[in-house]
């Protein structure tokens, strides 16, 4: 039943293509040696490989067909929509892509001499300036790898200045809503995690904060608009009370999306804030990345950053250091192919273009909300942000049907399933970003589909149990795998 | 312009679904004033004609490398890419697909990367791979966190000064907090003395860092390492370039437990130095203190083999403070061109690549040896990069020939450079190079 589609097309397992290998084939080998070839044995003696390692042994037809088997098998944002809470699945404009594979751009080496790379320079230099204009900052590192890098990073300019003033202190607070990444950068960068309960509509209880902060905490980290889709109001407030203490209000920038040419971070009293490129600016997710996770920082924390950042100076352009440096977080620039896309994307949205995407994407979410309150329960059902949560616990009580199903449904009807079971703090939860780029037609199918799972859940429960049935492979025994871990494939070619 | 599918009816009727009057009424939560006032300044959006000549004007105020005779590498490499790989990289399904938690309908990604750590194992003669890091540097630093980890009360890494320097700053900035305590041992001419290596290690240390070949190009003696380090019940971390790994010995066979780098030159561009790919690899006991993701190969309830993502009780998403890693996103993509280019080579082509380029190298070294004007840094062993001590003004040279159309390498310091040679540079190229510096004055 899952293996062929409509138009017979076998888009089931495949052998790896290390058993699809036949001894002696190859696909593309170097020219013909014009100088003369080392004595392996007497250029490295005993640290000449000794037997070659196991690798594929096929043509490039077999390396095609392989691959692109493996693609039918995938579900991306051109397959369909991908309202992932907090993941931000929109589409990703293909202009993007050419921009980034220019040669002027892809074939450029990091130690290249800069009067050669003014052009990256300078893309860099802008994409600082919109970036910070955007977040409301003053200064930007673009060094970041990926959104919890750049949380790893702002942490350490905290750290960095709150030692520059003589005691880096000890602790950092974060809402029991916030993503896994915060307390793993939190622990990463050496501080005690101290988690505090969100109040009933998810916001931060402002009297649980006071209480945790003191001379010891160094940071308290928010994601604001947070994961259940509520901007908290009290913002103003809660950045102040965070400051009293002498400590700095992070913004975990994941969300981002919703807020966009509304308000900015910089204006409500945070201290630094990181931007997930590939999600608010339409850089692909890859299957898991590469992304980028630039930092924004106040004027008092600029000199603390990272290097290299890009000044100008006069006509031109230059990579230099902070002078309070805490050094680097990783190799040379950034992940400068990722900075392309998100700068090409800027230029085509404009001042106009990014209120835009921030306000149809508030209004997608709400949307979807309203249209699916009456067979869900709605965890905080009023106006949202971006995203909003939905509750399976009415399907889990009532028919014995989980959330866990009901995404699995969802894939049979062509729509990749909502971010599940986070938040932690809503049972059975399924996290719905619909994004800006969602046509009303593709909102409307997906509110559909919802209203056809929650029939089957009460009607035919084992139906949506026993899901899914027309994907290329079927539930997967996850348990098996951690228990006698495979992680690569080891057997010989003939 | 944006690219938003809405028009304006259906905005209206959106908003009245929603029961609200107009788009302000649904920023209730966001307090007066804090809300923006007009437009930010960011200029009128350009369509896409405007962004392919903006950007492209952009784009040619560089000079590329890849389009100037190059022989700079320092842990970025200007090596071929097959055609095929970018081909197969732009399908839709691999490069807009998210982090694949949803296993029936993410096969493709899951597959790739479960064959991507079958080849860096095979190439490192580890057990255990991940589905990738940031890039070398990060993979190294997290390597010395996990092996603090697993060694319980020492907290002390010995680390090889002869690596590159930028992998020794990340560490310091990582260690900031000194959860782990790095032991920088000098160099000396390009080379760590193993004498001081050894001289470092004791019962408080949980690891030793070693490059292999190190940031000068240099293959360091890791067994004697190995050996010392095992004695004390420690772990050898061994950072090694991956394109090479097809004509030395797998690190794994020397000693090494742990071992991470940069497979930028496995079919990625330079692009500026990023994004690259770290990769990760480790002994089987290692496995559950292993950071990033990892895909296992299992079954589906039909019998059929597929794959998931695996050991995630590791991981930030559940272990929160106490997870092995901070990493969330990776470099799936990047790691999945790696998994391309090495189906495309085979270990066939990968020892020829290899050899060609340390060919090549060997030929412009002794090249620029018999000129007169150069020396070795060193008379270890190198494979495609390597170090010469310039007699008169590194630099003047360099930017002089820059001139000419080439990249001398990387300057390290008054007198020191740093040629790569990879297998795109021709006899040709390295005879007229050789002829300019002779010219040079």
């Amino acid at each position: 039943m899952n293996n062929l589609t409509e138009t017979g097309v076998y888009r089931g397992p495949r052998e790896t293509i290390y058993e699809t290998s036949s001894k002696g084939l190859t696909c593309i080998v170097p020219p013909a040696l014009d100088v003369p070839a080392i004595d392996i044995a007497d250029t490295f003696g005993s640290i000449a490989r000794k037997s070659a390692p196991i690798l594929p042994e096929v043509t490039e037809v077999q390396i095609m067909r392989h691959y692109s088997h493996l693609a039918s098998m995938n579900f991306g944002i051109d397959s369909g929509m991908y309202p992932l809470g907090s993941c931000t699945m929109k589409y990703n404009p293909r202009i993007n892509e050419d921009m980034a594979r220019l040669s002027g751009f892809a074939g450029l080496h990091p130690y290249q001499p800069q009067s050669s790379v003014q052009g990256a320079l300078q893309l860099m230099y802008e994409l600082q300036k919109d970036f910070g204009t955007i977040s409301g900052f003053p200064a930007v590192t673009l060094q970041p790898a990926a959104g919890a890098h750049g949380e790893y990073t702002a942490l350490s300019v905290f750290r960095a200045a709150h030692t520059a003033k003589g005691n880096p202190r000890k602790k950092v607070i974060i809402p029991d809503t916030a993503h896994g990444t915060n307390p793993a950068s939190v622990a990463m960068c050496g501080y005690e995690v101290v988690s505090i309960q969100s109040t009933e509509s998810g916001m931060v209880d402002i009297e649980k904060l006071k209480a945790a902060l003191d001379e010891d905490t160094a940071a308290f980290m928010l994601t604001n608009p947070n994961t259940v889709g509520m901007f908290d109001s009290q913002i103003l407030e809660i950045t102040q009370a965070v400051h009293a203490v002498g400590a700095y209000a992070y913004c975990d920038g994941a969300n981002l999306n919703a807020i966009l040419g509304i308000t900015r971070p910089g204006d409500v009293g945070f201290d630094a804030l990181h931007i997930n490129t590939h999600k608010t600016f339409s850089t692909p997710h890859g299957g898991g990345g590469p992304g980028a996770g630039p930092v924004c920082v106040s004027a008092e924390l600029a000199s603390f950053l990272p290097g290299p950042i890009v000044e100008k100076e006069g006509e031109s352009y230059r990579l230099v250091t902070p002078s309070n440096s805490l050094g680097r977080v990783r190799s040379f620039m950034g992940n400068f192919g990722v900075l392309v896309r998100a700068y090409t994307y800027i230029k085509a949205l404009g001042g106009q273009g990014i209120r835009d995407t921030g306000e149809q994407a508030v209004l997608s979410a709400n949307y979807m909300r309203v249209k699916l309150a009456d067979v869900f329960d709605i965890a905080y059902d009023r106006i949202c942000m971006h995203e909003f949560v939905i509750s399976g616990s009415r399907q889990g009580h009532d028919y014995g049907v989980h959330t866990l199903d009901m995404a699995k449904r969802l894939l049979d009807y062509g729509f990749h399933p909502p971010t599940i079971y986070f938040p932690q703090l809503v049972d059975e939860a399924m996290m719905i970003e619909p994004t800006e780029t969602e046509s009303k037609e593709s909102l409307d199918s997906f509110i559909e589909a919802m209203h056809k799972i929650a029939a089957e859940a009460k009607n035919d429960p084992d139906l949506v149990k026993g899901s899914p049935y027309f994907t290329p492979i079927r539930r997967l025994d996850e348990a098996e795998a951690a228990r006698r871990p495979n992680v690569a494939w080891t057997g010989s070619i003939d | 312009m944006n690219y938003l599918p809405i028009n304006f009816q259906q905005k209206k009727e959106m908003l009245e679904a929603v029961g609200v009057k107009n788009i302000e009424e649904l920023f209730v939560d966001v307090p007066e004033k804090a809300r923006l006032k007009g437009l930010l300044p960011l200029g009128d959006g350009a369509g896409e004609m405007e962004l392919v000549s903006k950007i492209t004007a952009l784009a040619k105020k560089n000079t590329p490398a890849t389009e100037l005779v190059s022989f700079a590498g320092a842990g970025c490499y200007d090596h071929y890419i097959p055609a095929f790989i970018d081909h197969l990289l732009l399908r839709p399904e691999f490069f807009t697909a998210y982090t694949p938690y949803q296993p029936e309908v993410s096969q493709g990604t899951l597959q790739a990367v479960y064959e991507y750590q079958t080849g860096i194992c095979q190439l490192t003669g580890l057990d255990r791979a991940n589905a990738s890091m940031y890039d070398g540097a990060t993979a190294m630093v997290e390597a010395a966190f996990m092996a603090v980890r697993l060694a319980h009360k020492r907290d002390k890494v010995v680390v090889a000064g002869s690596l590159h320097p930028e992998y020794l700053e990340t560490l310091k900035t990582y260690t900031h907090a000194d959860t782990v305590k790095p032991i920088f041992v000098d160099p000396v001419n390009g080379v760590t003395p193993t004498d001081d290596i050894l001289a470092a290690i004791d019962d408080t240390v949980a690891a030793v860092i070693v490059g292999y070949p190190n940031f000068y190009g240099a293959y360091e003696p890791l067994e004697e390492i190995a050996d010392a380090i095992h004695a004390h019940k420690g772990l050898l971390i061994v950072v090694a370039n991956p394109f090479m790994l097809g004509l030395v010995e797998a690190p794994a066979n020397l000693g090494a437990d742990i071992v991470v780098g940069e497979a930028q030159s496995l079919g990625n561009p330079m692009s500026f130095g990023g994004p690259g790919l770290g990769y990760f690899a480790c002994t089987s006991a290692c496995t559950r203190q292993m950071p990033g993701r990892i895909v296992g190969k299992t079954t589906d309830v039909d019998g059929h083999t597929g794959y998931v993502l695996t050991l995630s009780t590791r991981e930030q998403h559940i272990r929160r403070e106490k997870a092995t890693s901070n990493i969330c996103s990776n470099h799936a993509l990047n790691a999945l061109a790696a998994g391309m280019y090495l189906a495309g080579v085979g270990p066939t082509g990968l020892k020829e690549f290899a050899l060609s380029a340390v060919s090549k190298a060997r030929y412009l070294h002794d090249a620029l040896v018999a000129t007169g004007k150069f020396e070795p840094l060193n008379e270890h062993v190198y494979g495609y990069e390597f170090a010469l001590v310039y007699k008169g003004a590194a630099q003047i040279l360099y930017d002089d020939l820059f001139e000419h159309g080439y990249i001398s390498g990387v300057v390290l310091d008054e007198h020191v450079l740093l040629f790569a040679v990879t297998e795109k540079r021709t006899r040709e190229e390295m005879d007229a190079f050789v002829n300019e510096v002779k010219a040079h004055e």
